[in-house]
């Protein structure tokens, strides 16, 4: 769009949606910008929910992306407890139906949706003290689960359920994780990192239940008692926290006839099958150039590229850099950062000794190309492995496991 | 309230204020100044706040720790003066502070 004077709604107030809000007033956009949330609180970081928030070492302001005066400063109608119902595409705009009967008019539309908790069908979910973590509301009622004392039952040992567990043991309160698959972070992290996290945990108090099916949730008194496992035994808790990945929200674009893959189909100007309508953040389905693939990235810093991409795309200035996808998870002291995706990963090189609780994992294609690189403790390795990534420089492996070349030697 | 100028890389600057308690970065992304991206939202894990700090200053903001400095030797653009933004609290001392931004975080 040439002209920066049209009416651009954003669906979805988190950080996609607050980021793509705060960039097209950066990069010059004059015409009304509406972002519309479901949630009571103004746009805010959700990876401190499991993390620093949870151990109570950071406080909603800090949470907050912006301060509530930010949205008024810069004529950005922050509208929120609202839901969109239907949008209506027509050419060159249309309308969104809310819950509350209203309909607003949009010249662009921006999806921003993300995704929620994945839900298993179990008897007893819908017993008090199951709980799931993706917004504040329910780090609220996750922290006030955890007192000292209390016992945490973690079903899916991903990301998620790990940091939570962490943090519930900082706060003093018993943890134990069940997992379906037999170790840890099966769908997304190497064996050798996921055995050290393993141990890690173990050393620190948290238990584990690997190979583990569910077969249900007990209760007493309308509250969660128990997580009951396949084999009969009953894990008693006070409260049992679902971690078993995300699906995107995608049911409004769906139901509007846009292309939906798993996600909402975008291009690398984030913009969908509708010249009206971009989509970014976890709602998504977007190409990921380095991979010559499709995929789905939940992670702020994906939240964060999308929302430069549709800014740039509609404000006509210079598109983003492209990044290499990457993500990061602190649990206890451990510090892990991972980026890249391991697709064609053919072998991989171990960089120092996972006792020491600092080292990494490079993933290479047959190239000897990094696909992918999982750092615990290992900063210098995981930007360097980041810029490898990017570059597509073949690496020699033999330098790169040994641990007296420093990375900045292997990337000379 | 401790004033802090952002220069951006095309020279524009950017004069705000700043609570004390806060970050560097925290004072840049909150008040809407282009230039510094903070993807890890302060959690020192991705070296997009990037900033070069006014050799004035250098000796007030301290010295990076170590998990900085390591993240530093990988950005773009390194200088002596390069400071991750999310690693300087701002205190009444800062007042007056400057910072130029490199031109890209990526």
């Amino acid at each position: 769009m040439a002209n920066k004077d049209g009416r651009i709604l954003i669906l979805g107030a988190g950080h996609a949606g607050g980021t793509a809000a705060a960039l097209l007033r950066q990069q010059g956009w004059t015409g009304p910008v509406t972002l519309l949330g479901d949630e009571p609180v103004a746009p805010y970081q959700r990876p401190p929910l499991s993390k620093a928030w949870l151990k109570g070492e950071a406080d909603a302001d800090s949470l907050a992306l912006r301060p509530e005066s930010f949205y008024p400063e810069h004529q950005i109608e922050l509208r929120l407890n609202e839901r969109a119902e239907r949008i209506s595409r027509g050419a060159g705009g249309g309308e969104v139906q809310l819950g509350s009967g209203e309909s607003l008019a949009y010249d662009r539309l921006i999806l921003a949706t993300g995704s929620r908790a994945r839900r298993i069908t179990l008897p007893g979910m819908d017993l008090e003290g199951v709980l799931e973590l993706r917004t504040a509301a329910d780090a609220d009622r996750l922290k006030a689960a955890l007192q000292p004392g209390a016992r945490l039952a973690v079903v899916g040992g991903g990301y998620i359920g790990l940091e939570a567990a962490a943090s519930a043991r900082a706060l003093g309160a018993e943890a134990v994780v069940i997992e379906l698959q037999p170790r840890l972070l099966s769908r997304v992290a190497h064996e050798a990192l996921a055995t050290f996290v393993h141990d890690y945990h173990r050393a620190r108090g948290v238990a584990f239940e690997l190979a583990a099916g569910v077969d249900g949730l007990e209760g007493e008194g309308g509250r969660v008692c128990a997580v009951r496992l396949a084999d009969g035994r009953r894990i008693a808790c006070d409260a049992a926290l679902i971690g078993v990945g995300a699906v995107p929200n995608q049911e409004l674009a769906e139901a509007a006839g846009l292309a939906c893959d798993a996600g909402v189909v975008v291009d690398l100007a984030a913009r969908t099958s509708d010249p009206c309508i971009h989509a970014i953040g976890d709602c998504t389905r977007r190409p990921l150039p380095l991979y010559g693939c499709m995929g789905r990235l939940e992670s702020v810093p994906n939240a964060l590229e999308q929302a430069k991409q549709a800014a740039a795309d509609l404000c006509g200035t210079k598109p983003p850099t492209p990044e290499t996808p990457w993500f990061w998870s602190d649990q206890f002291d451990l510090k892990l950062q991972i980026a890249g995706l391991p697709l064609d990963a053919v072998r991989t090189v171990v960089r120092g000794e996972p006792a020491t609780a600092r080292f990494a994992v490079f993933h290479l294609n047959a190239h000897d190309q990094v696909q992918a690189v999982e750092a615990i403790n290992a900063a210098p390795e995981f930007m360097a492995g980041r810029q490898f990534i990017g570059s597509r420089r073949p690496v020699h492996p033999g330098m790169l496991r040994d641990i007296s070349v420093s990375m900045k030697e292997v990337a000379a | 309230m401790a004033k802090i100028t952002y220069v951006e890389f095309n020279g524009t600057e950017h004069v705000v204020d700043v609570k004390p308690g806060l970050t560097v970065m925290e004072g840049a992304v909150k008040n809407n100044v282009p230039g510094i991206d903070a993807d890890c939202g302060g959690a020192c894990a991705c070296a997009t706040c990037h900033v070069y700090v006014d050799p004035a200053w250098t000796e007030k903001t301290g010295t990076p720790s170590p998990m900085e400095e390591s993240m530093l030797d990988f950005a773009e653009a390194v200088e002596p003066n390069s400071r991750l933004s999310c690693q300087i609290k701002v205190t009444e001392e800062l007042g007056g502070l400057l910072v130029r931004m490199p031109e890209s975080q990526h």
